[in-house]
């Protein structure tokens, strides 16, 4: 290192500490949200400087002399040489979502503190080096999925069971994620009204790409994004336009909507609604988050929530219940690691990297992106009053539905708010109520919108309101047509392998029947969790969030028994120490949710309680009838079913993965299925910015005829 | 090329190649080189709809 980078990374070390210490030593006082924001970013920047320059070249051996599948393969299709910049912004297109988004905001019960440490620190020594040693391993195996590297590295016990688990876990995301469309959009006519529009919307720029104007990709977007704005203001009308009474839809209502939608939308053309679905929400998800960035920045807000609150010990908390060891870690999932995440590093992105190198910036920097707008997801929710926070996200079993039974279960949890405080919070953003609007969509969109207010001012509250919630419901359901499809193309291969017929893509029976399978798990998971008298979110959120970070769990033990069979036992703690902190955090969590005898955590207590109850002929609140008793009790033994269930499955795996990494070791290394070495003929750089050398390197390349100038800019 | 036409144009560069427009780009270039017809934009637009149809890209949560 040069003594001016020596000073430049001392200064950011420096940054960095004086950013954590205020953090960790501020108690009751007034305490800005950039604190927060500038912690994240030190942080980040030296792990990315150091620790991930150290997993690359040290630790997996990335190797520009050996060509990439993209290099040997290119055919224009899925392996295709991909400036690294693009790929960087593909990447973090395809992995970033609503869950970095939620998380956070139901984590913020616990208070801002264990959220941040978990967001940063999470990303930094587990999500963002799982996706990185991902990306590396599949790209060495020409892009094989995380589910055939399982079968072929680890085992056909662990492959089959690791099959299971991606399918099922695939359902529960969909079904969760969708439930917070349905919680953002109940009762909400401008909602509906702006989200209903998207679909037309999309219908027309896919008429317009397909027939109009061929391949017209950003004119067309810029287009819809227009129309987009206007769809999101026209929504403030609709009570002029005579719709508000039309639009005004129950959840159940919602949730029927949007499984014949996702049906529709998984067996049309993709060229009709998904792809320029697709292109309106990657286009919204960059502008958003640089917005929200800017805004926080421009706006500084202070903190109103506690730094810890009682509930992260006492783990008594209305938004879900449990402790905050294991279930902050549960519950903040993909802005921290995401096992998700491991199927976007293997498969797609693999087939499309330049160089080895670049696995660094785009597996790494990608995730280190993804946890910055996790990052700035707690920092909108911590900024809200916490009475209004704890009135939003708690179930309406608890709240009552109404401002004064509200404030009342408000002030029992220890905060103030008086009724009108509520009405006037819910008149602010132009929506009918705003208690108990679990799902941390609505809680997001207020934080956002209190931010925007603040930092470009104009009294838009309610435009930035339902701007939030457009966008969140845009890109999940973006995520829901895509899920169905990759779920549908997953049934049909598996099926296909005993019944080869099934598998062709083309054939309608089967694409329609597979289709049909797929959106009827979601949709009844779905409803499950819509109908729930306890509240869907508390009850089916501690699940995604278990299945995700089991999902991780497999990931890592892959990336695991992948560095023993390369003989670099020295090197597992790299993705170990991620793999044990998931396993034990997810185990634990998992246990409690079968196990604990506490009603409010374990499953199956809360079934025994209730049956006991609907023996003796009880109702037991929140339920109101024995209809709602009988449903808690049956859903309670499905939930608990399937926790037991995924976390079989990863056990399965990993003890599947032990046996392999004791050969391993005893042997000094396995063969695995690495493709050999080709000798690469590209010239590109590693890093978001290249070097005076490299970009040396990559003219006199240039000069000598070759490539469309990958390297260039 | 002053600071500002040279952001306008990377700019440019990039939502080409991020939107996947600059592909039509790079072929019509290929075919000048190799002295082959291109296809129609159309034509060749749909034959990138078709890989899509039967490339499922997965977005995450």
């Amino acid at each position: 290192m040069t003594a001016r980078s020596m000073a430049i990374w001392g200064t950011v070390a420096v940054v960095g500490a004086v950013c954590w210490a205020v953090l960790a030593l501020s108690r009751g006082e007034e305490v800005s949200a950039l604190w927060i924001l500038f912690a994240a970013l030190a942080s980040y920047a030296i792990a990315y400087r150091f620790y991930a320059r150290f997993i690359a070249y040290r630790v997996l051996g990335v190797d520009d002399t050996r060509a990439t599948p993209a290099e040997r393969y290119d055919n224009g299709r899925d392996f295709d040489v991909t400036h690294r910049h693009v790929l960087f912004g593909h990447h973090f297109a395809a992995i970033a979502g609503a869950g970095p988004l939620v998380g956070p905001v139901l984590a913020a019960q616990m208070g801002y503190l264990p959220g941040t440490i978990w967001i940063i620190v999470g990303v930094i020594l587990a999500g963002a080096v799982q996706d990185m040693v991902v990306l590396f391993f599949s790209m060495r195996r020409d892009g094989k999925s995380l589910g055939q590297m399982v079968r072929e590295e680890i085992g056909v016990v662990g492959g089959i069971a690791a099959l299971i688990a991606v399918f099922a876990i695939m359902i529960i995301i969909l079904a969760v994620l969708a439930l917070v469309v349905v919680n953002a959009l109940a009762e909400s006519p401008w909602g509906v009204f702006s989200i209903g529009l998207t679909i037309p919307i999309a219908l027309f720029m896919g008429y317009y790409l397909r027939v109009l104007r061929p391949g017209r990709v950003s004119e067309v977007t810029a287009i819809g994004v227009g129309l987009l704005l206007l769809a999101i203001i026209g929504g403030g009308y609709v009570e002029q336009m005579g719709l508000e009474e039309a639009l005004t839809l129950s959840k159940e209502q919602l949730t029927l909507g949007l499984v014949l939608y996702g049906f529709i939308a998984s067996i049309l053309p993709v060229w009709m609604l998904l792809t320029p679905r697709d292109y309106l929400s990657t286009f919204m998800k960059i502008g958003v988050i640089v917005l929200l960035a800017v805004g926080l920045v421009l706006a500084a807000p202070v903190l109103q929530q506690e730094a810890v609150t009682d509930f992260a010990r006492e783990g008594t908390g209305p938004v879900f219940a449990g402790k905050l060891f294991p279930f902050v870690f549960i519950t903040i999932a993909c802005g921290a690691l995401s096992g998700f995440h491991a199927l976007i590093s293997s498969g797609t992105t693999p087939k499309m990297v330049a160089k080895e190198s670049q696995v660094r910036m785009i597996g790494y920097g990608g995730m280190l992106m993804e946890s910055f707008v996790a990052i700035s997801a707690l920092i909108a929710a911590s900024v809200i009053d916490p009475g209004l926070y704890f009135a939003m996200n708690s179930p309406a079993g608890a709240t009552g539905g109404d401002p004064t039974t509200a404030a009342e279960f408000i002030a029992g949890l220890g905060f103030t708010i008086t009724p009108d405080q509520l009405t006037a919070a819910a008149a602010a953003v132009e929506e009918q109520t705003l208690i108990s609007r679990t799902g941390g969509a609505p809680t997001l969109a207020f934080g956002m919108s209190q931010v925007f207010t603040e930092a470009f001012g104009g009294g838009l509250a309610a435009f930035w309101y339902h701007f939030a919630i457009m966008f969140e419901a845009l890109f999940i359901l973006t995520a829901v047509d895509a899920g169905t499809r990759v779920g549908r193309f997953m049934l049909q291969d598996t099926i296909g392998n005993v019944w080869p017929k099934y598998a062709d893509l083309s054939w309608k029976p089967a694409s329609w029947s597979a289709s049909a399978v797929v959106v009827g798990l979601w949709g009844y998971m779905l409803y499950v969790g819509v109908t729930d008298p306890l509240g869907g979110i508390n009850q089916l959120f501690p699940l995604f969030g278990i299945a995700n970070q089991l999902l991780a769990a497999i990931a890592l033990t892959l990336c695991v028994t992948l560095l023993i069979k390369h003989g670099k036992v020295k090197w597992v703690w790299v993705p170990g120490v991620g793999l044990a902190w998931d396993l034990i955090t997810t185990m634990t969590a998992s246990y409690q949710k079968v196990f604990s005898d506490n009603p409010a955590i374990g499953y199956f207590t809360q079934r025994e309680r209730y049956s006991d109850a609907l023996d003796a002929g009880e109702v037991l609140a929140p339920a109101t009838s024995t209809d709602q008793m009988e449903q808690v009790v049956f859903n309670s033994t499905l939930n608990g079913t399937l926790q037991a269930l995924f976390a079989l499955l990863v056990i399965v795996v990993v003890a599947n993965a032990f046996l392999i990494w004791v050969k391993a070791v005893r042997a000094g290394g396995l063969p695995t299925t690495e493709v050999p070495w080709h000798e690469s003929h590209l010239v590109a750089p590693s890093d978001f910015v290249a070097t005076p050398a490299e970009k040396e390197a990559v003219r006199e390349w240039e000069a000598a005829g070759h490539g469309p100038g990958y390297g260039g800019h | 090329m002053n600071g500002i036409t040279r952001i306008a144009r990377t700019l440019h560069w990039y939502v080409r190649q991020f939107t996947g427009e600059a592909k039509w780009d790079e072929y019509v270039a290929e075919c000048a080189t190799t002295g082959e017809r291109p296809m129609t934009r159309r034509e060749f637009e749909h034959r990138r709809d078709h890989q899509r149809e039967h490339s499922p890209r997965a977005q995450c949560c």
